[in-house]
C-alpha cells in the first residue's frame, strides 16, 4: 500500500510539473480524456483491488461463526486495565493481560466509565472500550515475549499513562504462568 | 474603504454616479463602523477576525509541540495540555477554518456575481457579531484556565458532567453553538443570494465556477450544521438539567454523540476543502491563461462530493464495534471519494497542460496544495481501508493525514488567494523577495512537521497524550516535527510580514493585474461599497471569458442597470432563480446598531446559560426575539409601487411585491435547516431505541392520547386559519380577525403540548426514555412558541401598512412555517404516542 501509495504521489507531482515546465506536452491529449483517464480509470484500477483486498483481510480480524476460541474480558477504568479469565476460574489480572502463543484469542473490551480503547501496537487491530457496550477483538500472538499495551481513546488527565503490559506464554506454560501471575496478585491486595 | 483614488471616476458622469452611491451606500465613520452591514466590510472583519484565532490557535499548536519535542517534558502539566490540544482543535475548525471560508464567500460572492451586496446584510452583520462574541468566549475561557479539555469532538462521558463537572464543556458545547448559529445564518444567506442575486442574463449553468463551489459548500453547511447543534443542545441539557441523552447508565447511549458529530465532522473537511478548492479552480485557469477544463465535470463532481460526503462519516467511528457489512459499506464508500475528487485534480492539470501556464507567488501556492493534497488524499485512502485504520485510527498518522487534508489543503490555497486578490485591495502586487522565501518557509515546515507524524504514528504513538516516557522509538521524530513547527510558524510570520509591506511597498500595477476574467476585477480599486456603479448584463457572452477591462469603464459610467441612484435606496437587482432573467428590484436596509444589539443580547443569553442562571437566560432569549420582530418592522417598503424601471429599457417591481423574494427563498433554507435537525432527533430516538444499553428497564410511558390529539389538531386549525388570514389580505379585506383565531389555536396547542411534557412516564431525569419524550415535545412548543412571534409581527406591520393585497409575503411565510409546525408537530407527537409500543417490541431485543 504504502508503494503504491508513493507511486500515484510521484505520478501526480510529476504530471504537474510537466504541464508547467514543458508547455504544450500535456496538450496531445484531449480535455476530455484527461478527465476520463485521470478523474475515473486510475481511481477505478487503484480502488476496486484495494478495497476488495480490504475487505478480505478484514475478514480475519473478525470473529466468525461457528468458532469460538478462548475469550479474555479486557475491563477498562479510569485509569487501569482489569483482565478477567473467565475459562480459566475467572481469576483476573491489572494491568498485565497474560495470553498463549500461537492461538487467537478473543478479548471481550468494555468500560466502566468513559470510552477506552484497547491496543497492542504490534499485534494488529484495536477497538474502542464503550461504557454499556461489550465490543470483541480477535488477535494472535505468534511468539511468546512480552509487549506493550495502551489506551488508545482520549480518556482524561491519565490517558498517557493509561498502559498495560502483554505477557505472551507458550501455550503448554500459559495456564500455569497464568495461575502463578493472579495468585501473585491476589497475595499483594492482602 | 474610504475614497477610491481612481483615475476612472475623474470622468465626470462616472464621478457624479460615484459620488452619488457612495452616499447611500457607504458605512458611517467613528462609532458609526459598528453598524455597517455592507459584505464587502464585514467579509473583511471577518477575515481578519479569522486570521486573529487562527494565530492564536496556532501558537497553541506550537506549545503543544515545545510539550512533545522531548520524552517527560516538564512544560505542561496534564490538565493543561488537554485544555491545550482541544482549543488548539476547536478554534481551528470552529474559529479559523469555517469562518474563514465563510469570509471569503461574504466579500466575494457577491463581487464575482454581478451584485452589490447580500440579500440580508443585517443577518451578514448579526452572524459577523455572534462569531466574533462565541470565539471571545472561548478565549477568555483559555486564559481563565476553564477551556474545555475533553478533545476537540468532545466524546461522552467523559465531555458529561459526570467526569468533566466543571464549566469546562459548557464552554465549549455553548460558544461553539454561537459560533454556527453565525455559520448556518451567512450559509442560508449565502444560497439565498447566489440563486436569486447575480447579474441579469448569468443562468445557473454559466455562473462563474467559484459561485458553484460557494453554493454548494453553503447548501452542505445547511445540512451539516443541525446534528452538532442539536447534539450540543441535548448534551448542553443533560449537563445542566440531568436529561439522560448521552448518559449509558440511564438509557442513553455515549455512541449516539459520536454519530451525531461526525454526522457534522465529515462534511465539515468538505466545507472546508470545496471553497478552497474554488479558489484553485478560479486561479488555476487565470495562470494557465486559458478557460477551466471540463466546467459541467466539475460541478458534477462537487455535487457528488457533497452527497458521499454525507454518506461516510462512520469511517471516523471504525473502531467503535460496528457490525461488518456496515464497515465494508463506509469503507467503499469512503473510498469512492476518491474519484471526483480525482476528477477535479486531473481537470485542473488539464487546463495547465492545454493552456500557456507562467509563474507568479499564487501558483507557488497552487504547487504546495498539489503536494500537500495528494499525500493528505493517499494517505486517506489508506484509512478508509478498515484493517489499517484498525492499526492507524487515533494514532499519529490520523494526526498527520487530517493535517494534510485539512490544515494544507486550506492554508495552501488561503494564501494563493490573499497573493491573487490583494491587488484588488490595494493596487499593487507582492514583493517577490519576501513572498517566495516566504512560501519555501511554510512549505518546508509544514512537511518537515506533520511528515514525520506518519511515521511516529506508525511507530505505534497514540494521539493526545502528554507526556512519552523515551524508550518507544519516538525521541528524534517528535523533535524534528517540533522543528518543523517552528519553521513554519516563522514562514506564517513571513508572510504575515509580507502582506503588511505590499499594502505600502507593493509594485503598483495596473487594474486586474494577472487579466482575470471574473468581475470581481471591473471594479474601482479598493471595491467601492456600492460595489458595481452598474449592473452588467449577460445576456449572450459566457461568463468565464468576461474581459473586465472593457467593462469597467461603461459600468463606472452607469451604462448597465441601476446606474442611478433612486429615494436614497441601497437597490440591487434579482433575477430568476434558474435562467438569471431579472425577476425584482431588490432594496437593501440600511447601516444600523440592531445586528450588534441583537448578537449582545444573544451573548448575553449565551453567558447567563454558561454561568447558569437558566430564567435569565431565557429572558435575554425572549428579548433576542422581540429584537428579531422589531428588526423585520423596518424590513420592506411601506407603499405599493408597481414596477420600477431598471434601466436599459426593463421595469420590475420591488421585492415586496413579488412571490419569488429573497426571504421566501430564505425560509425555505431554513426550514430545511431545521427539517434536517428534526431528522437528527427522531434518528436519535429510534438509534437509542435500537442500541441504547439498559433500555429494557424503564417503566412503560402512558402518554396521554387526548392531549397529544387535541395539540395536533390546534395545530392543523392554525395552519387552517392562517390560509384564511392570507385570502383575506389578498383580497383587500381585514386580517386581523384570521390572525386572533390563529393565535388562539397556536396557544391551546401550546398549553396542551405543555401539559404533555408535565406528566411524562418514566420522568425525563430517570431514563432517555422519558428524556427522548421531552426532547420531542419540547420542538413542538418551541416552533409554536415562534409561530406566535410571527403572528406578533403580522399584525405590527399589518398595523404600520407594510401588508397589501400586493405585498403579503409576510402572511405566506406564517403560512409555511405554521404547516412545518403542523406537520412536524403530527410526527414529533405520534411518536411520543408510539413509544409505549416501541418499548414493548425492544423487549423482545436480544
Amino acid at each position: 500500500m504504502l508503494t503504491g501509495a508513493s507511486v500515484l504521489f510521484v505520478l501526480v507531482i510529476t504530471l504537474f510539473l510537466l504541464v508547467i515546465w514543458r508547455p504544450g506536452w500535456g496538450a496531445g491529449v484531449s480535455p476530455g480524456r484527461w478527465l476520463v483517464l485521470g478523474g475515473l480509470v486510475l481511481p477505478g484500477i487503484v480502488l476496486i483491488p484495494l478495497v476488495a483486498y480490504a475487505l478480505i483481510a478484514g475478514e480475519s480480524l473478525l470473529p466468525s461463526p461457528g468458532h469460538t476460541p478462548p475469550r479474555i474480558e479486557a475491563v477498562a477504568r479510569q485509569w487501569t486495565w482489569t483482565f478477567h479469565y473467565p475459562d480459566h476460574g475467572g481469576v483476573e489480572t491489572r494491568n498485565v493481560l497474560h495470553m498463549p502463543a500461537g492461538t487467537p484469542i478473543d478479548i471481550l473490551v468494555s468500560s466502566q466509565d468513559v470510552i477506552h480503547a484497547f491496543w497492542i501496537p504490534r499485534f494488529a487491530g484495536k477497538i474502542d472500550a464503550v461504557p454499556g457496550h461489550v465490543n470483541r477483538l480477535r488477535i494472535q500472538a505468534d511468539r511468546p515475549g512480552r509487549y506493550a499495551g495502551q489506551c488508545n481513546e482520549f480518556c482524561g488527565l491519565g490517558h498517557a499513562g493509561m498502559r498495560f503490559d502483554v505477557v505472551v506464554d507458550r501455550p503448554e506454560e500459559f495456564s500455569a504462568a497464568l495461575a502463578r501471575a493472579a495468585a501473585a496478585e491476589g497475595s499483594e491486595k492482602k | 474603504m474610504s475614497e477610491p483614488v481612481d483615475p476612472l471616476s475623474q470622468g465626470t458622469p462616472a464621478l457624479r454616479l460615484h459620488r452619488q452611491l457612495s452616499a447611500i451606500w457607504a458605512t458611517g465613520s467613528g462609532l458609526q463602523r459598528l453598524a455597517a452591514v455592507n459584505h464587502s466590510v464585514i467579509g473583511m472583519r471577518m477575515m481578519i477576525t479569522s486570521f486573529a484565532f487562527f494565530a492564536i490557535a496556532g501558537v497553541l499548536g506550537m506549545l503543544t509541540r515545545v510539550q512533545l519535542a522531548t520524552p517527560n517534558s516538564p512544560f505542561m502539566t496534564s490538565e493543561t495540555y488537554n485544555q491545550v490540544f482541544t482549543m488548539h482543535g476547536s478554534m481551528m475548525l470552529f474559529l479559523f477554518a469555517i469562518p474563514m471560508v465563510e469570509s471569503f464567500a461574504v466579500y466575494l460572492t457577491p463581487k464575482v456575481l454581478g451584485a452589490r451586496d447580500f440579500a440580508f446584510p443585517r443577518l451578514t452583520a448579526y452572524g459577523y457579531w455572534c462569531y466574533l462574541f462565541g470565539g471571545t468566549i472561548l478565549t477568555v475561557a483559555l486564559v481563565a484556565g476553564a477551556a474545555p479539555n475533553s478533545g476537540w469532538f468532545m466524546y461522552t462521558p467523559l465531555s458529561s458532567n459526570v467526569f468533566t463537572p466543571d464549566i469546562n464543556s459548557d464552554v465549549w458545547l455553548l460558544g461553539v453553538t454561537f459560533v454556527e448559529i453565525s455559520a448556518l445564518s451567512l450559509a442560508i444567506e449565502i444560497v439565498v443570494s447566489i440563486l436569486k442575486m447575480r447579474a441579469p442574463g448569468m443562468s445557473l449553468d454559466r455562473m462563474p465556477i467559484f459561485a458553484w463551489y460557494i453554493l454548494v459548500t453553503a447548501m452542505m453547511m445547511i445540512v451539516a450544521f443541525p446534528p452538532l447543534i442539536l447534539g450540543s443542545i441535548l448534551l448542553e441539557v443533560e449537563r445542566a438539567f440531568g436529561l439522560p441523552f448521552f448518559d449509558p447508565t440511564r438509557g442513553g447511549d455515549a455512541l449516539l454523540w459520536q454519530h451525531l458529530f461526525w454526522l457534522f465532522g465529515h462534511p465539515d473537511v468538505y466545507i472546508i476543502f470545496l471553497p478552497m478548492a474554488g479558489v484553485l479552480s478560479t486561479i488555476i485557469p487565470v495562470f494557465a491563461r486559458r478557460p477551466l477544463v471540463g466546467y459541467r465535470a466539475i460541478v458534477v463532481a462537487i455535487i457528488a462530493l457533497a452527497f458521499l460526503s454525507f454518506g461516510i462519516w462512520v469511517h471516523h467511528m471504525f473502531t467503535v464495534g460496528i457490525p461488518h457489512l456496515a464497515l465494508a459499506f463506509f469503507s467503499a464508500g469512503s473510498a469512492i471519494v476518491a474519484v471526483p475528487t480525482a476528477v477535479q485534480v486531473f481537470a485542473w492539470l488539464a487546463t495547465l497542460a492545454h493552456g500557456r501556464p507562467r509563474w507568479d507567488v499564487p501558483m507557488l501556492y497552487v504547487f504546495g496544495f498539489f503536494f500537500i493534497f495528494v499525500m493528505g488524499g493517499l494517505t486517506g485512502v489508506m484509512l478508509a481501508m478498515v484493517p489499517f485504520d484498525w492499526q492507524a485510527h487515533d494514532t499519529y498518522f490520523v494526526v498527520a493525514h487530517m493535517h494534510y487534508v485539512v490544515a494544507g489543503a486550506l492554508a495552501f490555497p488561503m494564501l494563493a488567494a490573499f497573493y491573487y486578490w490583494m491587488p484588488l485591495l490595494t493596487g499593487r502586487t507582492a514583493v517577490h523577495r519576501l513572498s517566495v522565501p516566504a512560501f519555501w518557509l511554510v512549505f518546508i515546515g509544514f512537511n518537515m512537521t506533520f511528515f514525520m507524524m506518519h511515521l511516529t504514528g506508525l511507530r505505534g504513538m497514540p494521539r493526545r497524550i502528554y507526556t512519552y516516557s523515551g524508550d518507544e522509538g519516538w525521541n528524534w521524530l517528535n523533535l524534528l516535527s517540533s522543528i518543523g513547527g517552528f519553521v513554519m510558524t516563522i514562514g506564517f510570520a513571513l508572510v504575515v510580514i509580507d502582506l503588511f509591506v505590499q499594502l505600502r511597498y507593493g509594485k503598483r500595477v495596473r487594474r486586474n493585474p494577472w487579466d482575470s476574467t471574473t468581475l470581481e476585477w471591473a471594479m474601482p480599486i479598493p471595491p467601492a461599497p456600492y460595489a458595481f456603479a452598474s449592473i452588467p448584463d449577460f445576456g449572450t457572452t459566457r461568463t468565464d471569458s468576461t474581459v473586465p477591462n472593457d467593462l469597467t469603464l461603461s459600468l463606472a459610467r452607469g451604462e448597465g442597470y441601476l446606474g442611478f441612484a433612486r429615494n436614497g435606496w441601497q437597490e440591487t437587482l434579482g433575477v430568476h432563480k434558474t435562467s438569471g432573467v431579472p425577476d425584482q428590484l431588490i432594496v437593501l436596509p440600511s447601516p444600523t446598531y440592531l445586528p450588534l444589539y441583537t448578537a449582545l443580547l444573544t451573548a448575553a443569553a449565551v453567558l447567563a446559560m454558561l454561568f447558569k442562571f437558566y430564567l435569565l437566560s431565557l429572558g435575554f432569549a425572549l428579548v433576542t426575539a422581540c429584537l428579531f420582530v422589531l428588526a423585520g418592522q423596518s424590513a420592506g417598503l411601506p407603499r405599493d409601487y408597481g414596477p420600477l424601471p431598471v434601466g436599459r429599457g426593463v421595469s420590475v417591481p420591488p421585492h415586496t411585491e413579488v412571490a419569488d423574494a429573497p426571504a421566501w427563498l430564505a425560509l425555505i433554507c431554513a426550514l430545511v435547516a431545521d427539517g434536517t435537525l428534526f431528522t437528527s432527533l427522531l434518528f436519535g430516538t429510534f438509534y437509542l431505541w435500537i442500541s441504547a444499553p439498559n433500555w429494557t428497564a424503564a417503566v412503560a410511558p402512558e402518554p396521554s392520547r387526548t392531549l397529544a390529539i387535541g395539540a395536533v389538531a390546534a395545530l392543523a386549525v392554525a395552519a387552517a386559519t392562517s390560509r384564511g388570514s392570507l385570502r383575506a389580505a389578498t383580497a383587500g379585506s381585514g386580517a386581523s380577525g384570521w390572525i386572533g383565531l390563529t393565535l388562539l389555536a397556536l396557544l391551546a396547542a401550546i398549553a396542551a403540548a405543555v401539559g404533555q411534557i408535565a406528566d411524562i412516564v418514566p420522568h425525563p431525569r430517570e431514563h432517555a426514555l422519558g428524556a427522548t419524550a421531552a426532547a420531542l415535545i419540547g420542538y413542538v412548543i418551541l416552533h409554536g412558541g415562534i409561530g406566535l412571534l410571527f403572528l406578533f409581527s403580522n399584525t405590527l406591520r399589518l398595523r404600520a401598512g407594510f401588508i397589501s393585497p400586493r405585498r403579503v409575503l409576510d402572511l405566506r411565510l406564517t403560512r409555511l412555517w405554521l404547516d412545518y409546525t403542523c406537520v412536524t408537530g403530527a410526527i414529533a407527537l405520534g411518536l411520543v404516542l408510539a413509544l409505549p409500543a416501541l418499548v414493548t417490541v425492544v423487549g423482545a431485543r436480544p
